[in-house]
């Protein structure tokens, strides 16, 4: 087996040197009548030829996003990563390290953490960032969390215009702690009073921007109301390239901010791995979940970095942590750090410009295909339309043109009567012809 | 003729390292932070600004700058490259890590996992364009329930402790349709266990009581019997435990905790040395979580991302969470809303880590039902040979038996020597080696856990071996020096982590000028 | 200065009249190494003996400070804020984390004197 270094001689010299007669006699701790006399019955090993066809033969079967003109957002997001991006985290030295347990021979990973924690604080407008959390939904339960330890409350409020998946993720861990969540109905336009829903039990209120449908919103009065009430505001994207156009949340108050990473240096994946962005202000830092890196010096002075303030964490605190996380990720992080890298202040800044400008574009020609009306009046690469037919076959039909064009609403909201609402994301990988396809074919849908 | 010879052979000279105008030393080189060195107009990033258009920001345009520098692609590789080399990997040599499985990752899961028709798929597009994409999640489920022997699997955790999360949330769902959650609070774990199962038993609103390990390392049906009682939820056990050892009473622990209405989570972590030898179902164990970045070998990152797909007995499969795969006609789907169900919930946006799915799938096929099993021998194997070659020098906590995938001494041998746990493992630093797991288990004193993992040869083994051993005679003969000075061979010696959780800074800011 | 009395726990009490002060003991911070961070307790919280109301962290390791007797917290040491090192450096006196009022000074009868308590270390070791 081309991964098995030892062969038959080697094995039969180290058992001897340890004293066995043959192999059970170290697995005799099994009780004998569990042990497995034959092998699992999956297949036998196959050449590296063989898994290759046959897994490429899987992949054959799924339409790439690059392959169509390709519209869907919703959480994540197609963006182009430079080549450099994927090379270097497929370096060894990242790729095949472990946790940085032992600082002195890992200030590779240490000091890319500090890098990743700074540029994440900076994009957010926050003072202090973790190591990363798995992914926007989850960073966002985590905040949730954070919290109510904060205030010694139980109830979050989330908005309506939160990522449904992220509040089905929010409520299923609210619901196995005993918490409360105030979910708030569908707010596809924006209008809704989500301050109104914030009384003295609160502990946080849950606002995401640019939201579920695309809108953008203030979070400035939400954050006023929710400090009036002794809540804290969180502030959550799906869209890290948003905040190269958009006010940043710290901006607007906000007391921790989540988000999804994905969308800067990692591919779509189908849902995972991704990365959760997570940053709060300084004084909240010994209630953070997850890993920190921090700055200090060696034994001869040199600047160094190392994982600090670890008692908050499980291996330490064990019931007491603020978190169960261990494994975070870090690679994803490492790829969003040297993105943003790539990308700095100027790249970043015209990067967001170009996704501005493909989704106004794209949605002045829908707003001019018959039926098909726009609903956002703010939005920054995604926006949210009505059809005369309901979504979920519109989006079919278009498969069937070759376009993906969108989510139907209905798909994460079912029996909402949001039937009729597409979300449609346009990046920077949209060219004018692809944006001409859809209008094209959904007129020829519609008609 | 050319006679403009030049010295090919070292001069005799005094060994001093100079010191450098630049703090490099030679091919290990100081590299600053791209704050320091990135410029704000700088990117290696080409974009056209978009012609002039009509916004629709509003009143929510940025209008403060994000204050990040760019670099160049050549600044940038540089950059990233230099810092690499900072680092030890699996790749540039041995990385005994205990409980943490540090074994060879194969270049081809990478390559595969990039194929476009898993890596630019988007997790909500129609199911008609990604059937290919769901047939191989399905394929590792099913491997995943073959090799556990259990009857149902939910994909969508994230990483091993986010496995627990939803193992214990499924537990909490079929105590709370039993009509039992107000009386069964309480999760047993042993002393030994990992961080992140106590942890995990509180997020959820459940009270820890511990159990403890017998004189051999090992729990005892006994010591689970007089924990249990009406108000307990489930039992927490790893295993192969975190000293290495299988819990031999595993079958009557299950046993006992069904009879008392409880429930058996099995931290699977260690799973690595049984596959193929043993299966979690034959046991008793109602939840188990797969690390499919320790098993199944995608790569560790530096921390991450990992994957942590939970298999489920037929008493728990009712509460598994959404979303999971069904069937329409023969049309592959994911089920994302259970409708009138008894599933828990989400746990993650979307449906997993699917490019860990594909490694972890890759990986299996390369290694078939055979080679898995050859694997987990090894791995056994190895990890015999290492305590069998140390045993003489160090002390073990449990005496001289056989472990399971990973040998577990403790520091009892060092008590003389003036020497802790902590400088033997850094010294190690000095020889090359990546140091084994230090100070876990907590409850072994100066603990320090050796996984070699199957992918070592012997003449690696051989030379680890005999490092450790010089270490240990050096060590035993009070060469202290060596050890509480170490790393001195390293990019950085010992880093002052006091100053590090006093005045913690955690990002880079702007010197003030002047 | 009052006569310092131990807990098992490794906390000790300074009576100063209704007023009991409590810290680590000498030996305590000497095991933990290097105190970073501490959490005190709000002033007006009800602690009972033997229950926690602090908690101590070094690097590696976070430590509860038990009360030694059940009471009001009358004061805190914020000082060690932003000098968490005081402990270390001076445990029994610059050291001290908060100030109980007592509720039941016979409490005290249980605890170990200096005397008794390094005998009681001696065992322990």
């Amino acid at each position: 087996m081309r991964y098995l270094p030892l062969d038959d001689e080697d094995r039969a010299l180290m058992l001897a040197r340890i004293g066995a007669s043959r192999i059970d006699d170290l697995f005799a701790d099994i009780p004998a009548d569990k042990r497995l006399t034959d092998l699992i019955d999956i297949p036998r090993r196959m050449s590296e030829m063989e898994v290759e066809r046959r897994l490429s033969a899987m992949a054959a079967r799924n339409v790439a996003a690059g392959s169509a003109p390709f519209f869907v957002g919703a959480g994540a997001y197609r963006h182009h990563v430079p080549a450099s991006v994927d090379h270097l985290i497929q370096r060894s030295e990242f790729l095949t390290s472990y946790t940085p347990y032992q600082p002195e021979i890992a200030q590779g990973t240490l000091q890319t953490l500090f890098e990743f924690q700074t540029q994440v604080a900076a994009l957010t407008g926050m003072e202090v960032a973790n190591a990363s959390m798995y992914d926007g939904s989850t960073a966002c339960a985590e905040a949730v969390l954070m919290a109510h330890r904060l205030t010694k409350r139980k109830k979050a409020v989330l908005s309506g215009g939160l990522h449904p998946h992220y509040a089905e993720v929010v409520g299923a861990l609210a619901d196995m702690a005993e918490d409360d969540t105030l979910r708030a109905p569908p707010d596809v336009l924006a209008r809704e009073d989500i301050a109104a829903s914030i009384d003295d039990e609160t502990s946080c209120v849950v606002v995401q921007n640019p939201d579920f449908f695309g809108n953008l919103r203030d979070l400035a009065p939400i954050a006023a109301a929710a400090h009036a009430k002794g809540a804290l505001l969180v502030a959550v994207f799906t869209e890290a390239v948003s905040l190269g156009a958009v006010r940043s949340p710290g901006e607007m108050g906000a007391d921790i901010v989540v988000g999804e990473g994905q969308s800067i240096g990692n591919a779509l994946n189908f849902g995972g791995p991704y990365v959760g962005l997570f940053a709060t202000r300084a004084k909240f830092v010994r209630q953070i979940p997850g890993r920190l890196a921090g700055e200090t010096v060696d034994a001869d002075g040199r600047r160094s970095f190392t994982l600090t303030l670890s008692t908050r964490e499980q291996h330490i605190r064990r019931e007491k942590a603020t978190s169960n996380i261990c494994t975070n990720s870090g690679l994803c992080a490492l790829a969003f750090t040297i993105h943003m890298s790539l990308l700095g202040e100027a790249g970043l800044r015209r990067l967001a410009r170009v996704n501005h400008a493909n989704a106004v574009a794209l949605a002045d020609r829908l707003a001019c295909v018959k039926g098909v009306s726009v609903l956002n009046q703010f939005f920054f690469n995604e926006f949210t339309i009505r059809t005369p037919r309901p979504a979920k076959d519109v989006i079919e039909a278009l498969v069937e043109k070759g376009i993906i064009g969108g989510v139907p609403v209905s798909r994460l909201l079912p029996k909402s009567g949001l039937d009729d609402l597409i979300v449609v994301a346009s990046t920077e990988t949209n060219s004018d012809d692809d944006r001409a396809a859809y209008a094209a074919a959904l007129a020829e849908i519609l008609s | 003729m050319n006679m403009q010879g030049r010295p090919t052979r070292p001069e005799e000279a005094e060994l001093i390292a100079p010191t450098t105008f630049t703090g490099n030393r030679g091919l290990d080189m100081e590299e600053p932070l791209i704050f320091e060195t990135g410029r704000l107009d700088a990117t290696g990033v080409d974009i056209d600004d978009p012609e002039p258009f009509a916004s629709r920001l509003g009143p929510h345009e940025r209008a403060a700058p994000v204050g990040l520098p760019g670099l160049t692609e050549p600044e940038c590789l540089r950059h990233y490259v230099r810092l690499s080399r900072k680092n030890y990997s699996i790749d540039a040599g041995l990385y005994p890590l205990g409980s943490c499985t540090m074994k060879h990752n194969p270049r081809l899961n990478e390559k595969v996992a990039r194929l476009p028709g898993f890596a630019d798929i988007h997790p909500l597009q129609p199911f008609s364009t990604v059937q290919g994409a769901l047939e191989l999640i399905e394929t590792l489920a099913k491997t995943l329930m073959a090799l556990t022997g259990m009857s149902a699997i939910a994909m969508s955790p994230k990483a091993g402790a986010h496995g627990e999360l939803c193992g214990m949330m499924a537990i909490k769902a079929a105590i709370r349709a039993r009509g039992e959650a107000a009386t069964r609070r309480i999760v047993l774990v042993p002393d030994s266990a990992h961080g992140t199962n106590p942890a995990t038993a509180a997020l959820i609103g459940f009270s820890v009581r511990a159990v403890p390990a017998d004189a051999q390392g090992i729990v005892t049906a006994a010591a689970v019997k007089a924990a249990l009682g009406p108000d307990v939820a489930a039992i927490m056990l790893t295993n192969p435990n975190t000293c290495g050892l299988f819990e031999r009473e595993i079958v009557e622990i299950a046993e006992i905790v069904h009879a008392a209405g409880a429930y058996f989570y099995c931290d699977g972590a260690n799973f690595n040395a049984i596959v193929g030898k043993a299966k979690p179902g034959d046991l008793g164990v109602d939840a188990m979580h797969i690390n499919l970045h320790k098993t199944f070998s995608t790569p560790h990152g530096g921390g991450g991302p990992g994957a942590g797909p939970v298999v489920l007995s037929e008493r728990l499969a009712p509460f598994a969470p959404t979303p999971y795969l069904g069937r329409n006609g023969d049309a592959l789907v994911m089920v994302e809303h259970a409708e009138g169900g008894q599933a828990f919930g989400r746990l993650s946006a979307f449906h997993g880590q699917m490019g860990m799915f594909v490694r972890a799938l890759a990986f299996i096929l390369s290694h078939g039902a055979d080679g898995l099993k050859q694997a987990s021998e090894d791995a056994v194997l190895s990890a015999n040979y290492i305590r069998a070659c140390l045993n003489d020098l160090m002390s073990s906590p449990y005496g001289d038996r056989p472990c399971m995938h990973e040998a577990l001494f403790d520091d009892r041998w060092l008590k003389e020597t003036g020497i802790t746990t902590l400088d033997f493992a850094k010294a190690m630093i000095d020889e090359g080696y990546h140091p084994m797991t230090v100070y876990f288990p907590l409850v072994v004193h100066g603990a320090m856990l050796i996984e070699p993992t199957e992918s070592e040869s012997k003449a690696s083994l051989d030379l680890f071996i005999m490092t450790l051993r010089d270490l240990a005679l050096k060590a035993l003969a009070g060469d202290r020096e060596r050890f509480l000075s170490a790393p001195r061979l390293a990019p950085r010696r010992r880093l002052d982590e006091t100053r590090a959780a006093r005045q913690p800074i955690l990002k880079w800011t702007k010197p003030a000028p002047g | 200065m009052s006569q310092l009395r131990y807990s098992k726990d490794h906390e000790y009490i300074r009576l100063e009249g209704e007023i009991g002060v409590v810290g680590i003991s000498d030996h305590a911070q000497a095991q933990l190494g290097d105190v970073v961070f501490v959490e005190l307790p709000k002033i007006g919280t009800q602690v009972v003996q033997g229950g926690e109301a602090a908690v101590v962290e070094s690097v590696k390791a976070a430590s509860e400070v038990y009360a030694p007797a059940s009471g009001e917290i009358v004061a805190v040491n914020d000082a060690l804020e932003s000098q968490p090192s005081l402990i270390n450096e001076d445990a029994t006196g610059k050291g001290w984390i908060f100030r109980i009022k007592l509720a039941d000074a016979r409490e005290l009868d249980a605890l170990m004197d200096e005397a008794a308590y390094q005998e009681f270390l001696k065992t322990e070791a």
